[in-house]
């Protein structure tokens, strides 16, 4: 491995982080420039919207059951197995659908469109799309972007129920809870600050999902190796970001929204 | 092969004035990292002209058309294209004057996603937004101008090399443009194919007068469009009587070390004493 001085290499990250924000600023701001490729949106919302369903469906269901199996080996101790419902509800709004539900679609979409942008970029039809005047920031990342963003709002909520359910299976199957209870503790348990945070992160999250995969993949370079590295790279550094993010927007809304 | 009849009967509509080169180069230098690829390229297309660019690999061909089209910027000095200054120019206002150029790519860059035909009707597509019957009227001609009017609803990657570029050629010449630039467009096909590609081209020189940049490595290609003409009336090119130059100008140019090392018609380069380009033309 070729070894570069750490000024070098300490310039070239700050370089790449300074590309990302213009990168970001330019996706954003092309919002509110014509042409507006509607039909582009909708095409990248089913591919990233409907076609996660699936996988956000099957990992809210079992992350709720598995949340309310292990809950209730620790209430059970202390004899308030009849909250599981609770613990479930406030697990999944706040914290495990959003983060879950993201980085499902994060190891999906991320990596799909940093490799089918990647592989625009080396067979040149970025830049024949340029030549024949379009301006690939505004036809393909916008779109991503903005489908992301909306689609893992709904993915969320989605997930969210989801969760709930597979976390109800366990109270009716194996805890033998009254399924009424179990969604009465549930629904009372959430408050606005709960909701608001939980669909706070999604947008966030699907803002950085489309952006990083979107960045990676324009920015591919070496053939067919160049863009198996550029969707490697950006479903780490897509996952790492949504982790990262998540304890400083918890943070931040907690003190926003004044948790107790 | 013979090409097929014309679609269209007038010459591509121009906005510049007649005297003004369609392309100057003033003393273009383009650096990566440490190595430099082109040092103080100079050189000028005129209005009609077609002019062939030889280089061995790597000398900066492809770059010089890039460099025209606006997709990449130059370290230092001027390019002019269509009487505008592209090494000024923003982005945004690149877009449009890129809608005057069709430019056909090395490896034909056809949106693999996108049918011949979308591929075709794209750019006419991106201005419009819908696809009327307007716009599949000239794909339709387009893709008869290439003779793959029945390669519609194929998929890029159905398509052979040789057909890929016809539709490659299809897509940058539907909208007329005033300039054309044609990256290596015989390169990796066999010789019966090329001479279809060169015919497509010498058809687009003589009949709509394209002023025109093409890359190539075979020099046996750009020959031909210097010894032959396309004929109308039996829609195939025919030979010139020799010592005759075809009406629509054609100059070679030359790239060595990141310079120009010749720059003249066909004549100049059969009389040239320089050694290099003596091998490079043997």
């Amino acid at each position: 491995m070729e070894l570069t001085s750490p000024t070098y290499f300490a310039k070239e990250r700050v370089q790449t982080v300074q590309d990302y924000v213009l990168f970001c600023v330019q996706a954003v701001g092309n919002l509110f420039r014509k042409p507006f490729y509607f039909a582009d949106m909708v095409r990248q919302a089913d591919t990233i919207g409907v076609g996660s369903l699936p996988i956000v469906v099957l990992t809210g269901f079992f992350t709720g059951a598995v949340l309310a199996l292990q809950a209730s080996n620790t209430l059970e101790r202390f004899g308030s197995i009849t909250l599981v419902g609770q613990l479930v509800s406030t697990s999944m709004v706040r914290e495990l659908g959003p983060v879950l539900t993201s980085l499902m679609v994060a190891g999906r979409n991320s990596s799909g469109m940093a490799s089918e942008l990647g592989s625009m970029i080396v067979t040149e039809q970025i830049d024949a799309m340029r030549a024949l005047g379009t301006d690939p920031m505004k036809k393909l990342v916008t779109p991503r972007v903005a489908s992301t963003v909306f689609m893992l709002f709904f993915l969320t909520i989605i997930s969210d129920l989801v969760g709930l359910t597979g976390g109800l299976f366990i109270a009716k199957v194996l805890l033998r809870l009254d399924a009424r209870q179990y969604w009465s503790n549930a629904w009372e348990t959430l408050v606005f600050q709960d909701v608001f945070m939980g669909l706070m992160k999604p947008v966030l999250f699907g803002f950085v999902i489309a952006t990083i995969g979107c960045f990676y993949g324009m920015n591919a370079r070496g053939g067919t190796q160049g863009v198996g590295r550029a969707t490697t790279q950006a479903v780490v550094a897509a996952s790492v970001m949504i982790l990262a993010f998540d304890l400083f927007l918890t943070r931040f809304l907690m003190a926003v929204l004044s948790f107790h | 092969m013979s090409a097929p009849t014309l679609p269209l009967d007038s010459a591509a509509v121009t906005t510049i004035e007649a005297s003004t080169p369609t392309i100057v180069f003033e003393d273009v230098a383009l650096s990566f990292d440490d190595n430099n690829v082109l040092r103080g390229v100079s050189f000028q297309l005129a209005r009609g002209e077609t002019k062939a660019l030889f280089g061995v690999a790597g000398s900066g061909k492809s770059l010089i058309l890039k460099l025209a089209l606006g997709l990449l910027r130059p370290d230092s000095g001027r390019i002019i294209v269509l009487g505008e200054d592209v090494t000024k120019m923003r982005e945004k206002d690149l877009f449009r004057l890129r809608g005057k150029i069709g430019m056909v790519f090395q490896e034909s860059a056809l949106f693999d996603s996108l049918t011949v035909q979308e591929n075709v009707a794209y750019r006419l597509m991106e201005e419009h937004g819908i696809y009327d019957e307007d716009i599949d009227r000239r794909v339709r001609e387009a893709l008869r101008f290439v003779e793959l009017e029945h390669t519609l609803d194929l998929n890029p990657a159905e398509l052979s090399g040789g057909m890929r570029r016809r539709v490659a050629i299809a897509r940058a010449v539907i909208t007329q443009p005033e300039l054309l630039l044609y990256d290596s467009p015989t390169g990796g096909l066999d010789p019966v194919t090329s001479n279809t590609i060169i015919e497509l081209i010498m058809k687009q020189r003589d009949v709509y007068k394209t002023s025109a940049l093409l890359v190539t490595h075979r020099l046996q290609d750009a020959f031909t469009m210097a010894t032959h003409q396309f004929d109308p009336k039996t829609s195939r090119m025919v030979r010139l009587p020799p010592g005759q130059q075809c009406e629509v100008p054609m100059s070679f140019l030359i790239l060595r070390d990141g310079k120009v090392i010749f720059d003249g018609d066909l004549r100049q380069l059969s009389h040239t004493e320089d050694e290099y380009i003596k091998e490079y033309i043997s």
